[in-house]
């Protein structure tokens, strides 16, 4: 890379994967939490609600400790997983996991308003022409709410690409491991002459957010178009 | 089991609505009616499981809820007609219809498709279809499931005058077939005319009748569906078509002319006659231009609250309704076991008042 020095490009990288392995863990539960806000009626659905927005009100710094209080290595969960196999505390899935849920929040609040959008009288009548549960989710409610969804998705994508607080908190700010882009412009913006560097990636955030927005807008005109054909 | 096809019995309570209905129905055709309100599409939804109300309901002799036991709608194999279709708009007609087909696709599939005439709709989209079209692919599609009853809920109410004559004779076509009963709820009393082979009437959520066609829609203490809509139905042979454009039926010894019907003569057909085409004349009319005239005797009388009255005569053709005004009651002194005779124009019955068996 021309444009980028091997560190920027470095926290580039890591960025796309964070984001990346952040949304697509996520996505099942954040399909099924918003599924289950949209149309079940359970004892505890107002305390499930509240739990996924608490993320978008607590300070981020919060949510950070907590996760190192729950997974940091001297805590039983987090010395669990890391018997398993996949430690967290300082490592980029702790990254992951920080910014996965930062953006479960907007990512469940798209779904799950594409999903109440979704007549529910051809959930009913699909499963009076002998579809189960599963199949009515699968082969009506999940393919009519699929621009929502992907929205997001993508909405979700972007969030964790972004995420500042709870990651620096969580997992601190190694490069190479656990130093995303927004690690990166912080870090050099610390360092005197960090100024060109910090623009770059700047630039770049800017460029993978707009790309982002006009990809799920194309996404969701096409599903539009097919679905009116 | 006392052959009936479909029997039900439930309890409902939603803030002030009871629902509280209970009836058997044998095969055929049976009509919920009553007002908008009355619980008829609450009744049918139980039926699918859609509502989850307390109860009983059997079909065909086989339990899907009560004594504790409750099928979810998608193991119950109900055909539900929607009245505003809801096609899947996101997938083909053909995907549509073979949507609820278990294993694959039924034999019998052509011929329904055939019979519906959407052979070549199968690649459109439901968003490119007309009303007609919409409802001729609700239809089949609930009937591609092999369903076990086609629970109708007004399936023709968003439908134009001319699109309803398209999709009635399908109604009609299965119950004449046979092999599924069907629940139709409507508040159409043409509809339930034509359509009915029992009638369900329903008020506040309770039935307040349950009975054949014939025997509610000829009763003047009942007359679920209004007195203007009140009538009975006539059963009779086509003997001939004649030359002047009339058709000649025999029902029970006595001649009716009718406008031209459909069918060969030999055939058995069920015609409406509307009570209020029917004249009560005290001595045989002479010189007078109506065609059809039955010798009668009043069985009873009801006098309306309005200037209306409804009575109801025995003839050699059956039970017919006259809708007259209490005035000629009491000028013609008419009191049940009085003589009379029914006067009915030809051109009064309509043509879609007229079907076969």
């Amino acid at each position: 890379m021309t444009f980028l020095g091997p560190e920027e490009w470095a926290a580039v990288a890591l960025s796309l994967r964070v984001a990346a392995v952040a949304t697509l863990a996520s996505l099942p539960l954040g399909l099924l939490v918003a599924h289950a806000l949209a149309r079940w009626r359970f004892p505890g659905r107002a305390a499930l609600n509240a739990l996924v927005h608490l993320p978008l009100i607590l300070p981020p710094v919060v949510t950070g400790y907590l996760l190192l209080l729950a997974f940091g290595p001297r805590a039983p969960l987090g010395a669990g997983l890391e018997a398993l196999g996949l430690p967290l505390a300082f490592r980029w899935t702790g990254a992951a996991l920080a910014s996965a849920i930062m953006a479960f929040p907007l990512m469940v609040r798209a779904m799950r308003l594409s999903i109440e959008a979704v007549d529910p009288g051809l959930e009913a009548a699909a499963a009076t022409l002998g579809a189960s549960r599963a199949r009515v989710f699968l082969t009506v409610t999940l393919p009519l709410a699929l621009p929502g969804v992907l929205a997001g998705a993508v909405l979700a994508f972007a969030k964790a690409m972004g995420e500042f607080g709870a990651t620096i908190t969580f997992v601190s700010n190694i490069p190479g491991e656990t130093r995303t882009i927004p690690s990166a412009i912080w870090a050099f913006l610390q360092s005197p002459g960090g100024d060109g560097a910090a623009l770059r990636l700047v630039a770049v955030s800017i460029g993978v957010a707009v790309a982002a927005l006009a990809l799920s807008e194309w996404l969701a005109q096409r599903l539009a178009r097919r679905g009116s054909a | 089991m006392s052959g009936a096809a479909i029997e039900v019995a439930l309890r409902l309570r939603r803030g002030d609505f009871l629902l509280d209905a209970a009836f058997a129905a044998p095969p055929g055709l049976t009509v919920l009616f009553g007002r908008s309100g009355s619980g008829k599409t609450s009744v049918v939804q139980a039926v699918a499981g859609l509502l989850r109300a307390e109860g009983r309901v059997a079909v065909g002799g086989e339990d899907w809820q009560g004594g504790g036991a409750w099928r979810p709608p998608h193991r119950r194999g109900v055909g539900y007609v929607f009245q505003d279709a809801r096609l899947f708009p996101h997938m083909s007609v053909r995907r549509n219809l073979f949507y609820g087909a278990r294993d694959g696709r039924p034999g019998g599939a052509g011929r329904v498709i055939e019979m519906l005439g959407i052979g070549h709709l199968m690649d459109r989209r439901p968003a490119g279809l007309s009303g007609g079209e919409r409802s001729r692919v609700a239809l089949g599609r609930a009937l591609l499931s092999s369903p076990r009853v086609i629970l109708a809920d007004e399936p023709l109410a968003a439908l134009d005058e001319a699109r309803k004559a398209e999709i009635l004779p399908f109604f009609e076509r299965i119950r004449d077939e046979g092999e599924v009963p069907i629940l139709y709820v409507s508040h159409n009393p043409a509809e339930v005319a034509r359509l009915a082979t029992t009638i369900v009437a329903m008020e506040d959520g309770r039935v307040t009748r349950v009975g054949p066609a014939e025997e509610v829609l000829a009763d003047p203490a009942v007359t679920p569906l209004g007195v203007r809509a009140a009538g009975a139905f006539v059963t009779a042979r086509l003997a001939a078509h004649e030359a002047d454009g009339l058709s000649r039926l025999e029902a029970g010894g006595c001649p009716l002319w009718l406008p031209r019907v459909a069918g060969d003569p030999g055939a058995m057909l069920r015609v409406r006659i509307d009570a209020q085409d029917v004249m009560i004349a005290l001595t045989r009319p002479e010189g007078i231009s109506a065609l059809n005239v039955l010798p009668a005797a009043v069985e009873s009388v009801r006098a309306g609250d309005g200037p209306g009255a409804l009575v109801r005569l025995a003839t050699p053709a059956g039970p017919i309704l006259a809708r007259i005004t209490r005035r000629s009651l009491d000028a013609l002194g008419l009191a049940p076991g009085r003589e009379v005779f029914a006067v009915l124009k030809a051109v009064s019955v309509a043509r879609e008042a007229v079907s076969g068996f």
